[in-house]
């Protein structure tokens, strides 16, 4: 017998408390230990504010070209067979079981003006490491896994009959794809986006080795606060922590809005 | 997904296993360890200094002691000692940071660098350059650092300890320079930073930066990381260059009374540091060119180590680490104006 809504719900709420609330909450309380003045200082402090707009901006860049690209490897993974797959299938966890760092130096090492790609980039006039490109390579490389296993299983329960109905009616495969196996996609390729976004936000220890981390430039929020920590500034690292929070939560709460929209709609259907 | 869920099974019992694994070879471990938590490019010289250590403690005592390092940035290996990593000596990049431990935190006293000879420094180093072979750049001095085309590669001085040599030796000589004052001063290492392309957040990393990733005319290092590096590959790729004025680094070591009392290796952590100053530790020190305090060690290996006419002390020179970091490294400090804030 499992247990009535009362206690799963007694449970959950404790368990989100001890884990994720009191934590967070601390981080509030420490972001104003010096003040409203010293918050709204640091907060809207140039570097702060250009080290935000970069987080922000190119982990949402990132999650874009993943939701693209990672979409079409779980379509090739899922609809087709060929050899190795199972392996090709491992690779796209790589990101997952890699610490970051490592992902960090070899990317850097890959894109340094001497590495491989780097050297043939620089040709073309393309730098990649050491400017804001190369966070977006990185936040990319973190991130793919996260939208190729979510739609993976969507894939996989999709019918194909309701394609073969769409072609009996005329479809083109274009049309098929845009207005009957998209508009199924949208909630999990929503989650997938949403995952890699809030992924990338947060992530560290592959971007400091290839941003260049140059203020005002290639200085992502992270590391400002990791900056603020090491000169003992406690709550000026909490405030930029609190503002990072805050934008998350409210771009997450509206890709959940979205992601609600996409499935009344296309439960409609 | 029940392959997802197998595989997921399969890595949690990987993990737990590596866990116990590890938990078991703690407690085979024998009983006397010390923890030294010390900076970057320290790697190599306490690798083999430990070794040292514990065969001398073994023939003393009798007693196997094993030492664990932890390597870092050094502002934030101070914060992790603040924090509770349970160090039981610190050896550091810079004073600043073992007095953040004594300010921050009751670990230790004060007046923790008078309780060893030489400010706790048992061996010094200094900053200079190192090129590419050939010095292709001609770069021979500081004022050749902000022509424009040269790439100067240092890390950023919010974060690591070198850096903060870097710049104050680089601030030491433009002030020394005819006419030169604070705001000649100011002009130049603002000029010198917009000739970096890339901060990187410790010692290590612009080493690397340097070396590896080839970017960068000249690296800002400290004299014994320019060796090391010379040395691990090979002095035909690049070259060392003496500014004609540097600073005198004094990477200080402490005990961290709190933890080795807790600990209850005291004794054992006190000659720890002591070892340090004797004529083996000096050689140690020496031979992973870090500049020896020991007046005949450092004779017999004066040959390895630069000319640098004019060394700054950090005291003297800049009325000690308290006034340099609120003037230069503070938030809204000197740096922080560089890069138009």
């Amino acid at each position: 017998m499992l247990p009535g809504f009362g206690l799963t719900l007694g449970y959950t709420m404790v368990y989100l408390c001890l884990l994720v609330l009191i934590p967070l909450s601390a981080v509030f309380v420490r972001s104003f230990g010096s003040g409203w003045l010293h918050f709204w200082e640091v907060v809207t402090s140039p570097r702060v504010l250009a080290s935000l707009r970069l987080s922000f901006g190119a982990s949402l860049f990132a999650a874009a070209v993943n939701a693209v690209f990672g979409l079409l490897v779980a379509w090739v993974l899922v609809r087709h067979s060929f050899p190795f797959k199972r392996l090709v299938d491992a690779l796209v966890d790589l990101p997952f079981a890699l610490p970051t760092a490592v992902a960090g130096i070899a990317l850097t090492a890959l894109y340094a003006p001497n590495g491989w790609m780097g050297a043939w980039l620089k040709t073309l006039g393309i730098s990649v490491a050491f400017t804001p490109a190369g966070i977006v390579v990185a936040l990319t490389f973190i991130g793919l896994p996260f939208v190729v296993r979510t739609l993976q299983p969507v894939l996989e329960d999709l019918d194909r009959e309701v394609e073969q109905a769409a072609a009996t009616l005329g479809a083109s495969a274009l049309q098929a794809f845009i207005r009957v196996i998209l508009p199924a996609l949208w909630p999990a390729l929503l989650t997938g986006f949403a995952l890699a976004f809030a992924r990338a936000v947060g992530e560290y220890g592959s971007v400091i080795f290839i941003a260049g981390n140059m203020p005002m430039k290639s200085e992502i929020a992270p590391l400002l606060i990791v900056t603020k920590l090491e000169q003992y500034d406690y709550a000026g690292a909490s405030a930029i922590a609190v503002v990072m929070l805050v934008l998350s939560f409210g771009l997450m709460l509206a890709i959940n809005a979205l992601q609600s929209w996409a499935v009344t709609r296309h439960g409609e259907r | 997904m029940i392959a997802a869920r197998r595989r997921a099974l399969t890595c949690g019992a990987a993990l737990l296993s590596a866990a116990l694994l590890g938990a078991l070879a703690v407690a085979a471990s024998p009983a006397v360890k010390l923890l030294n938590v010390s900076y970057d490019p320290t790697r190599e010289l306490y690798d083999e200094y430990n070794k040292a250590f514990s065969a001398y403690w073994k023939t003393k005592t009798g007693e196997s002691v094993t030492i664990n390092q932890s390597h870092g940035g050094s502002g934030k290996q101070a914060r992790a000692v603040i924090d509770g990593l349970e160090a039981d000596v610190v050896t550091l990049a810079l004073a600043y940071d073992i007095d953040a431990l004594a300010a921050q935190s009751k670990l230790i006293p004060a007046d923790w660098q008078n309780r060893l000879p030489h400010n706790s420094a048992p061996y010094t180093s200094t900053i200079v350059f190192l090129v590419r072979k050939g010095n292709p750049k001609n770069i021979h001095d500081w004022g050749d650092l902000i022509r424009p085309g040269v790439a100067v590669i240092t890390p950023s001085p919010k974060t690591s300890g070198g850096a903060r040599w870097n710049y104050l030796a680089a601030w030491g000589w433009a002030m020394r320079q005819p006419g030169g004052n604070d705001a000649t001063a100011e002009a130049f290492v603002k000029k010198l930073y917009h000739n970096v392309p890339v901060l990187d957040s410790g010692a290590r990393g612009s080493t690397v930066t340097f070396v590896e990733r080839g970017l960068g005319d000249v690296l800002l290092a400290w004299e014994n990381e320019a060796f090391l590096a010379m040395k691990e590959l090979g002095p035909h790729k690049f070259d060392v260059v003496a500014p004609s004025i540097s600073i005198l680094a004094e990477p200080p070591v402490a005990l961290v009374d709190q933890n080795v009392d807790e600990h209850r290796t005291r004794k054992v952590a006190e000659e720890y540091l002591k070892y340090l100053y004797s004529a083996a530790g000096q050689e140690i020190a020496a031979r992973h060119f870090y500049r020896p305090s020991d007046p005949a060690v450092a004779q017999r290996y004066a040959a390895q180590f630069q000319n640098i006419p004019v060394l700054l002390s950090i005291d003297a020179d800049f009325g000690g680490w308290k006034k340099a970091q609120a003037t230069h490294f503070a938030d809204h400090g000197i740096f922080d104006k560089i890069y138009g804030q």
